[in-house]
């Protein structure tokens, strides 16, 4: 089985049904950022997670039901936050422009 | 301990890269990110194979500890700076478990692994070679080890700090968000202990927050510094981060990393879960 976007992160082995997903991808005037970290804050802003993107600019979170904010650290850029809305059950893909 | 001894900065590390009693040491949640690139000299320790034994559940004896960084290369007089990703939860684990094994200098990279992406730092594939030491271990210093027992003998009575994020904690989620979230053990957190995520010990950037900014955070949260303190999370990992910051950058005394946690709490039968935002009572 393989749900995954195309190009992005392999979902192989994962229920996707009970997870929560949100996931996606940081670009740079249209080109994969490699190099980036991408936090997941809760709906008060607190920390809760954080992963370096892969060698395609790719990120994922299995979070719960709700409000999320995404905030995106890169190499010589402004953090960009992104707020999304994630389900379980379904996957919010989010591009992140930096 | 102090700041000054038990962490270093980038720019530290900059200058030392050459320094031959200085060994790099980078532990990564993903252990193949030191394969895709690492700091010049560094050498890679694989928390999932070198610090584990690979049957029980526990960590590797003073045996293997020993021959593991006698093959590293590794000497009883280095300085051993270790560095990782996700903020250094791993090479503070790893900071933890050298220090429990008695090895004298040992300091974090400030920001570890991300600081230094951060700041456009070089990265390299190149690995090094370091000769074979003779290296000697000390019998595990438990005065910084928790074990299940006195974690549970500790509610209402010592510092018990969650440092999972409020949701693992309220038991809204079983894992950190970037795993998923099927697990064996019941959700929640144990009775009387405050929720400080490890992460408002750091800032954006990985890099630690100011003693006094830390004080103020850990003492709004409900910890009382006359008490001794048990840190937990998941699985031991963040929790070496919270006891980096209270036994090493606040020089708190009796401070405990609890490495069983939630994976074992939150298993064992007939123990108190408290599900939700509160503390809950004793």
């Amino acid at each position: 089985m393989c749900g995954a976007t195309e190009g992005g992160l392999s979902l192989d082995g994962i229920d996707v049904k009970k997870e929560a997903i949100v996931q996606g991808q940081v670009v740079r005037d249209g080109s994969p950022v490699g190099n980036a970290y991408v936090r997941l804050l809760d709906r008060t802003g607190e920390f809760t997670a954080e992963v370096p993107t892969s060698a395609t600019g790719h990120f994922r979170f299995f979070a719960g039901d709700g409000e999320w904010t995404l905030r995106t650290l890169a190499p010589k850029a402004d953090p960009v936050d992104k707020r999304v809305i994630a389900a379980t059950g379904s996957i919010a893909e989010v591009v992140v422009a930096i | 301990m102090t700041r000054e001894n038990s962490l270093v900065s980038a720019q530290w590390v900059e200058e030392h890269l050459d320094d031959p009693k200085v060994v790099l040491v980078e532990v990564d949640e993903d252990t193949t990110a030191y394969d895709k690139g690492h700091i010049r000299g560094a050498i890679k320790l694989d928390w999932t194979t070198d610090l584990q034994d690979q049957v029980r559940r526990d960590f590797v004896n003073k045996q293997q500890f020993e021959a593991l960084l006698s093959g590293r290369g590794v000497a009883n007089d280095d300085t051993v700076v270790l560095y990782g990703g996700n903020n250094n939860w791993f090479a503070a684990y790893a900071y933890w478990y050298f220090k429990l094994y008695g090895h004298q200098d040992v300091k974090l990279l400030d920001g570890g692994r991300k600081k230094w992406e951060l700041d456009s730092r070089e990265l390299t594939d190149e690995l090094p070679t370091r000769a074979e030491t003779s290296y000697t271990a000390q019998e595990q210093d438990t005065s910084i080890r928790a074990f299940r027992d006195e974690t549970v003998e500790a509610i209402g009575v010592k510092n018990l700090v969650d440092v999972r994020s409020p949701d693992e904690y309220a038991g809204r989620l079983l894992a950190p968000a970037h795993l998923p979230q099927e697990q064996a053990q019941r959700a929640g957190h144990i009775p009387t202990a405050a929720n400080v995520p490890w992460s408002k010990a750091a800032n954006d950037d990985g890099t630690f927050k100011s003693d006094e900014e830390l004080k103020e955070i850990y003492t709004e949260a409900g910890v009382d510094w006359s008490k001794d303190t048990i840190a937990y999370c998941r699985i031991g990992e963040r929790s070496s981060h919270t006891w980096f910051v209270l036994k090493e950058l606040l020089g708190q005394e009796n401070v405990k990393n609890y490495d069983g946690s939630w994976t074992e709490y939150g298993s064992l039968v007939g123990v108190p879960v408290v599900l939700g935002d509160e503390a809950g009572e004793a």
